[in-house]
């Protein structure tokens, strides 16, 4: 089996367009979670969300380009672009053929579902856009950063909610260690602040109209994020050889079902997928120094990954240190796992401890160390990286440091 | 009017714990009837739409939503409560 690492990374995000702002924010603990700029806002009761804000469609794509995209594909280009330059790789001959994009969407491209929808039930038209289709596919995204790129090798989307960006990152890691693919593009892609999409998981009543504060006593429920995070994935023999910088090494994957509930978690499933990426890492429990959570902010999720963690871990969970950066980013949904990577990679790389904000006081339920609301310096050496989906679907990844 | 309500919760109930609304007393707590977290999400919309109510509840910290939903006869107190707050 080859040995996989990260040789790019991007992002575009509440907190900052691309990877060198959003990991100073995550330094300072700033919150991008602020009141949304969305049509209709009067008539939905939860008004936040970490909106990507001042942002300048034109000044990244075509106006052609932009019929076909819609904000989610948009996000993952600019992240890809960015991950791209920063691997140096030059896609020609075997590479071209053989690389290829995995990308996590949960929406796809749901603001060009709401506004045809709006437009033909709403406002009465009987004519959509003829794009309509190719912007909101799933796989729109992944077609689009291949197609930039030239990539020919192996590319799909996958979607599992919450948890989709970590799966598509499990099947890249995969996919380069057993020689499929000598590099991948991989991460996810999210854009549903429109009105459809919050008001749907309004439904659900689990969402906070205030803040999002993982791991508080005061915590009442999650909060909307959008954007994207996109990394390179390439085989160690090879970014070695031509001497690309390594930003960590992927070093284990895992992924499990609670085959329970269609909304409740349950701890021995998110522990199942934590213990499998650790032995598949070959990582011991006491190696591990850090893990950013799935920390979603909800009564249900907060206590049950600790429970997870605390069971996973034993005596170890008092040495470890968690931290939710949902707090600051929002909760990306299909690409809320490929955001926090670059939390672990600051972990990794700068010994800088993302915090979780948002903090206000202690639950006995979540006794862990959750590195309260400011940034904490500390040498890890490996990390993990926790999504938990809806559909009780897990996803694990374990991180070395290059 | 208030009788009607009553029914109308207890039916909404019923229906979601699969039973007769001749089953649903107005001491049993929503354990008693079978009613999960799910169901309870679902039968507050049911309520809503029924009276065309908004009803202030979040699943993570349902004790300080002010709609207790301790028993069906407290539930049926908050309905006519906010029927009283929002139609009235």
């Amino acid at each position: 089996m080859k040995r996989v690492v990260i040789t790019g990374a991007g992002t575009i995000n509440a907190l900052g367009p691309d990877v060198p702002s959003t990991l100073e924010a995550m330094r300072e603990g700033r919150c991008g979670i602020g009141r949304l700029e969305i049509r209709d806002l009067d008539r939905l009761a939860v008004q936040i969300g970490a909106q990507v804000k001042g942002y300048d469609e034109a000044a990244h794509f075509s106006r052609q380009q932009l019929a076909l995209c819609d904000r989610f594909t948009q996000f993952a280009l600019i992240a890809a672009r960015q991950a791209m330059a920063q691997s140096g790789l030059v896609v020609e001959g075997e590479l071209e053929t053989r690389m290829g994009v995995v990308l996590g969407t949960s929406g796809g491209g749901l603001t060009t579902t709401d506004d045809n929808y709006r437009a033909v039930y709403e406002e009465g038209k009987t004519r959509v856009h003829p794009f309509v289709v190719p912007r909101l596919m799933n796989n729109a995204a992944t077609a689009h950063v291949s197609m930039e790129f030239g990539l020919q090798g192996p590319s799909f989307t996958v979607s599992t909610a919450c948890a989709s960006s970590n799966h598509a990152m499990g099947q890249a890691f995969h996919m380069v260690r057993s020689g499929m693919a000598p590099a991948m593009l991989t991460g996810g892609s999210e854009a549903m602040l429109c009105f459809g999409g919050i008001k749907a998981w309004e439904g659900l009543r689990v969402m906070s109209r205030e803040a999002c504060r993982p791991f508080s006593a005061t915590r009442d429920g999650m909060v909307q994020g959008e954007g994207a995070a996109v990394f390179v994935f390439e085989e160690y023999e090879q970014a070695r050889a031509r001497g690309a910088e390594i930003l960590a090494e992927v070093a284990g994957f895992a992924m499990t079902s609670d085959a329970d509930d269609i909304v409740v978690p349950s701890a021995d499933g998110a522990a199942r997928a934590m213990t499998g990426a650790m032995a598949d890492a070959r990582m011991a429990v006491e190696e591990v120094g850090y893990i950013n959570a799935h920390g979603t902010g909800t009564a249900a999720n907060d206590r049950t990954e600790c429970a997870a963690i605390s069971a996973t871990f034993g005596a170890a969970a008092d040495r470890l240190m968690i931290s939710s950066t949902k707090a600051m980013h929002g909760h990306l949904i299909g690409g809320t796992g490929a955001v926090e990577l670059l939390a672990c990679l600051m972990a990794l790389r700068e010994g800088v401890i993302a915090p979780t904000i948002g903090y206000e006081a202690p639950d006995p339920d979540c006794a862990l160390d959750v590195v309260p609301n400011v940034a904490r310096e500390a040498k890890v050496t490996a990390v993990l990286s926790n999504a938990f989906a809806f559909g009780g679907l897990n996803a694990v990844l374990a991180l070395r440091a290059a | 009017m208030s009788e009607t309500v009553r029914d109308r919760v207890i039916a909404i109930l019923a229906e979601q714990a699969v039973l007769e609304p001749s089953d649903v007393e107005p001491q049993h707590s929503l354990a008693d009837l079978g009613i999960d977290s799910l169901g309870l999400v679902e039968s507050i919309f049911a309520i809503e739409e029924a009276f065309d109510i908004s009803v202030p509840f979040n699943a993570n910290a349902p004790q300080e939503s002010g709609f207790d939903v301790s028993s069906v006869d407290a539930i049926v107190a908050a309905v006519e409560r906010l029927i009283a707050e929002q139609k009235g």
